[in-house]
């Protein structure tokens, strides 16, 4: 069977060239009970690549990103990462082969939460060797080399020995990241890694993030912070009810977006001065029309007199 | 309003002067004072009523008390091993029992609600006797102690195994996802994420567990253990004394079930200070 290809995906900058993919994401469709979440997304991704995911609450973007480690099952579509292909099949429960594959994609693909998740019961140290001792079989003296190295990294070697519940949230949010960077992962799955920080704190996990993308780890990042998407990511999708709406580099998608819809959203979350009518970015047709996408906005209550009249000036000039 | 001259500002209000916080820190520790005193009154006042109601029936005779009361009091290793070993099985049985309630494999989960229900649905004494004269029946021999230890152990396991299902149930959903993540199988998450939270939060509850332990060890005696109840009751009969004898056990449980009240909160104290957040 030949692959449907992501016809946005083009290796980044840093990409060694003739490098193949190493996430591919193949016509995803997830239903949660009747709701279809996510309609058919194809997303590819590039060693040394990022990739931003923005779009709403409730979009599918966090729900797309769980699909790839298999925390959420697939419907229907294929996921593949490093090689490893696993292919939806929600009517048989998994034989002991899949499972076996499906840790070995959760190895190569490794996630940041929104919540940190760290082990509470461990130091700081043992989160960060826990997994390579015991999934990787790494010997118990190079588990504590590799942790020290990521702890200095994310710039937290003093914390070494604290347990979580004496770290703030910032801190707790890059031991995650330097916990899952200890599995030297091909692809870090960052899921909305700094909306559960206070604001104070944002800066300090972004900026590890934005050290790791340039100096080229595979990231792979839903978020709603647009300044990081715009200095960090060298694609951005913008996905709406189930469906990338919108793909390209950031300098299209987030400052000159072309579909109503990605415009509408950025409006909403830069405010009006960032958001310019233009023509240049990846526009995926869509079905729907400009009344349906103006009655789809979401609760009134949620928008000021200010935005209304926005949306509707931007209505007026299609 | 305070009468001190404070006066609210545009910079927040002034500090109360440092007299006035010592006044209200002073009132608060007399009251913390007085309620303690009336509690210690009231108790010596009942325990006396108790006591001198006792003595009017006639029937304590000190010297045959003071005669006994270190044999009796003999049993209390006896009564303190039982209950620590059978509170250790039980923590077994509870573990096993948790994971098998929390099995998807039918025939796992069934075994385990079977154990629950059979030992909830029957009375203790009835199993502890049957532990001793029925297995032999089926060719298991136990000694006394062996038998007491069983059967306490496999009854409490059964209450425990909801203690402790409740307790990995309340582990968050976000600790099973980091550990599937980051590659781990189903089974070393629980042993190694699950389960050393999940003891942690049924601590407290196994102390209560444990205190309830130390007075139903005395059912035990029934299988001739000759720990704290089984003295008490038979040098009493023996003399036709029973009632001081029980007397002297009454005493001993409750001075017991005392301590080990204060050590479990300590125990808890130590555990809310712990640096482990869960």
């Amino acid at each position: 069977m030949s692959d449907p290809r992501d016809t946005f995906a083009k290796p980044g900058a840093l990409t060694p060239a003739g490098a193949e993919p190493i996430v591919r994401v193949l016509e995803l469709e997830k239903y949660f009970g009747p709701n279809h979440v996510l309609r058919g997304c194809t997303l590819e991704v590039y060693p040394r690549e990022t990739i931003c995911i923005i779009g709403k609450s409730g979009s599918g973007k966090s729900t797309l990103l769980r699909c790839i480690n298999f925390l959420e099952e697939p419907t229907i579509g294929a996921i593949e990462v490093d090689g490893i292909r696993v292919t939806a099949d929600p009517l048989h429960s998994r034989s002991r082969e899949h499972r076996d594959q499906i840790r070995q994609i959760r190895r190569g693909a490794q996630m940041v939460f929104q919540e940190f998740n760290l082990f509470p019961h461990l130091r700081v140290i043992d989160n960060l060797i826990e997994a390579p001792i015991r999934v990787k079989g790494v010997a118990r003296d190079e588990a504590i080399a590799t942790a020290e190295k990521f702890l200095d990294k994310v710039g937290l070697s003093e914390k070494r020995d604290e347990y979580p519940g004496r770290l703030s949230g910032g801190q707790k949010q890059r031991v995650a990241i330097a916990r899952a960077l200890t599995m030297e992962p091909k692809v870090l799955l960052f899921d909305e890694p700094t909306s559960a920080l206070d604001p104070t704190l944002v800066g300090e996990v972004l900026n590890v993030m934005e050290d790791l993308a340039h100096e080229g780890a595979t990231m792979i990042v839903v978020t709603h912070e647009m300044a990081f998407a715009r200095e960090a990511a060298d694609r951005v999708y913008y996905i709406e009810e189930g469906v990338f709406v919108e793909v390209g580099p950031p300098e299209q998608v987030i400052t000159n977006p072309a579909d109503a819809r990605t415009r509408e959203f950025l409006a909403r979350t830069l405010g009006e001065a960032h958001v310019h009518e233009a023509a240049g970015a990846v526009h995926i047709p869509q079905g729907a029309d400009a009344m349906h996408i103006h009655a789809d906005e979401g609760p009134a209550h949620e928008r000021t007199l200010d935005d209304i009249k926005r949306i509707e000036q931007q209505h007026d000039h299609m | 309003m305070l009468g001190f001259g404070h006066q609210p500002t545009a910079f927040g209000a002034d500090a109360l002067p440092a007299e006035v916080v010592e006044q209200i820190a002073a009132s608060r520790a007399r009251d913390r004072r007085r309620f303690r005193l009336a509690f210690i009154a009231t108790w010596v006042l009942l325990v006396g009523a108790l006591a001198f109601a006792i003595a009017q029936t006639g029937q304590v005779h000190l010297d045959f008390m003071l005669e006994w009361a270190p044999f009796i009091m003999g049993g209390i290793p006896v009564t303190i091993f039982v209950s620590v070993m059978s509170i250790i099985f039980a923590v077994m049985f509870a573990v096993v029992g948790a994971l098998g309630r929390l099995s998807t494999l039918a025939p796992i989960y069934a075994v385990a609600s079977l154990y629950v229900s059979l030992v909830r649905g029957t009375p203790l004494i009835l199993q502890i006797i049957f532990v001793y004269l029925a297995l032999p029946q089926f060719g298991i021999v136990l000694p006394s102690l062996a038998a007491g230890i069983f059967a306490l152990s496999f009854n409490y396991g059964a209450y425990m195994t909801e203690i402790f299902r409740a307790g990995i149930q309340a582990i968050p959903r976000g600790q099973i996802e980091a550990a599937a993540a980051l590659g781990m199988t189903d089974q070393l998450t629980m042993r190694r994420i699950i389960l050393p939270q999940a003891i942690r939060i049924v601590i407290p509850a196994i102390g209560n567990e444990f205190i309830a332990m130390i007075k139903d060890s005395a059912l035990v005696s029934l299988v001739t253990i000759q720990e704290v109840f089984w003295r008490a009751s038979t040098t009493g009969s023996r003399s036709f004394r029973t009632f001081e004898t029980l007397l002297i056990a009454a005493l001993i449980y409750w001075t017991l079930t005392i301590i080990f009240s204060v050590a479990q909160e300590r125990l808890e104290a130590r555990l809310r200070k712990s640096e482990v957040r869960l």
